[in-house]
């Protein structure tokens, strides 16, 4: 068997430079090989979640993002308009709300031409399991559907509105509620510019 | 003592006579950290054995080069390098169980049971019995975390890997899948683990 290193000060330099160097490259390539299904998998799952919140389209919706940044909200809010056979159809717009019970909690709310919710997908959350999570669940996003904001109070029943608060986790809705009302506040203000095409 | 059974032994030692989590007690942090359903504890057991196994390779090969004084900073660099690639590899192939796991996979990384089995065992044997005892401690911890998982989930959330069996309405007991259930249902797991496995004394 090999005798063991001695401590001395040029072998513990040298033994955790060439350690730390063999571990740089093997993760430097790592990273290479993984970076584009990376990017994939991202994709991929904005793709999907378009499709659960719009009505049907045809066009490439993910190239088409318009970007913007309200004033009242902290980070940007992307706008993915989608049309069929050239027709204006609605827009799926991401919301978010930093009040859930663990922070960020964002959502990609899908809207119809006439300014109602079709669908709302959960993007990124870091709720309690089995109580805050529930948001994804169909019981809880079927109140969503078809509903107006403008006519539709999205607060929650104990606040005033009409939104039924998840058992033991009303601090999430709260904050679904809040990044689907952010969500819709956007479409508003931005859908004209997509609209008027449909009348031409 | 007989090779072969001494090689068993040391296998076995990881899933029952020091199973990490039950009777050692170590790796807390994931262990009632991600706990919550059956699927997080078999996801981070699985990903916690992977590192370990490969932790415990490279340890065993190397450890003749590692002068004493810096062995515990080796370590961890080795550690830490495939805990970021068990995170690249994730978030790429399995996305979905990387944003389950979340914060809890770059805390691997300080997981002592992978750092105590580097120093206790991989740097003192060869490659066969490091090979050996990784899988049974990753082994022991899968189990140990999916059972801690699993009872969590069933009494929280009333399910079992995602598939429900009350309905949706149902009362479970929330505080089960809230951290302090975590700690009362480790406690019964541990004293039921003492109960069941034989005595060596």
């Amino acid at each position: 068997m090999m005798q063991k290193k001695e401590s001395t000060f040029l072998n513990m330099a040298l033994s955790l430079l060439v350690i730390t160097l063999a571990a740089g490259f093997s993760l430097g390539y790592v990273n290479d090989i993984t970076l584009e299904p990376k990017a994939k998998a991202k994709l991929a799952k904005k793709v999907n979640a378009l499709k659960t919140v719009l009505p049907e389209f045809d066009n490439d919706a993910v190239s088409e993002v318009v970007i913007v940044k309200p004033e009242s909200a902290k980070d940007s809010i992307e706008i993915y308009p989608a049309f069929q056979n050239g027709e204006f159809v609605g827009a799926a717009v991401t919301g978010f709300s930093e009040k859930g019970y663990s922070g960020l909690v964002k959502i990609m709310v899908g809207f119809t031409l006439d300014g109602r919710i079709y669908n709302i997908s959960v993007l990124e959350q870091k709720e309690t399991p089995g109580l805050g999570t529930k948001m994804k669940g169909e019981k809880f996003l079927r109140q969503f559907r078809d509903k107006d904001p403008s006519r539709y109070d999205l607060k929650v029943v104990k606040d005033g509105g009409e939104v039924d608060a998840l058992t033991g986790a009303t601090i999430t809705t709260r904050a679904f509620t809040e990044a689907t009302q952010l969500a819709y506040n956007v479409f508003v203000e931005q859908k004209e510019q997509w609209a008027v095409n449909n009348e031409q | 003592m007989n090779k072969t059974l001494d090689q068993k032994q040391n296998f076995l030692k990881g899933i029952l006579k020091e199973n990490p989590v039950f009777v050692m007690l170590l790796g807390m942090c994931p262990a009632l950290g991600v706990t919550s359903s059956a699927f997080n504890g078999l996801g981070m057991g699985v990903a916690t054995l992977f590192v370990l196994l490969m932790s415990n390779v490279v340890v065993s090969l190397i450890k003749s080069q590692i002068p004493n004084k810096v062995r515990i900073p080796a370590f961890i660099i080795i550690i830490a390098s495939f805990v970021t690639v068990v995170e690249m590899v994730l978030e790429a192939y399995i996305p979905f169980l990387y944003e389950q796991l979340g914060i809890f996979i770059p805390l691997i990384v300080v997981n002592c049971l992978i750092l105590g089995r580097a120093e206790a065992f991989a740097s003192k044997n060869n490659l066969f019995s490091s090979i050996l005892d990784a899988l049974g401690m990753g082994l022991g911890f899968t189990i140990a975390l999916t059972a801690l998982g699993a009872t969590r989930e069933i009494l929280g959330s009333g399910s079992i890997f995602d598939i429900k069996f009350v309905g949706e309405d149902a009362n479970t007991f929330i505080l089960f899948i809230l951290p302090p259930g975590a700690f009362i249902a480790l406690a019964y797991l541990a004293v039921l683990f003492q109960r069941l496995t034989p005595k060596t004394s």
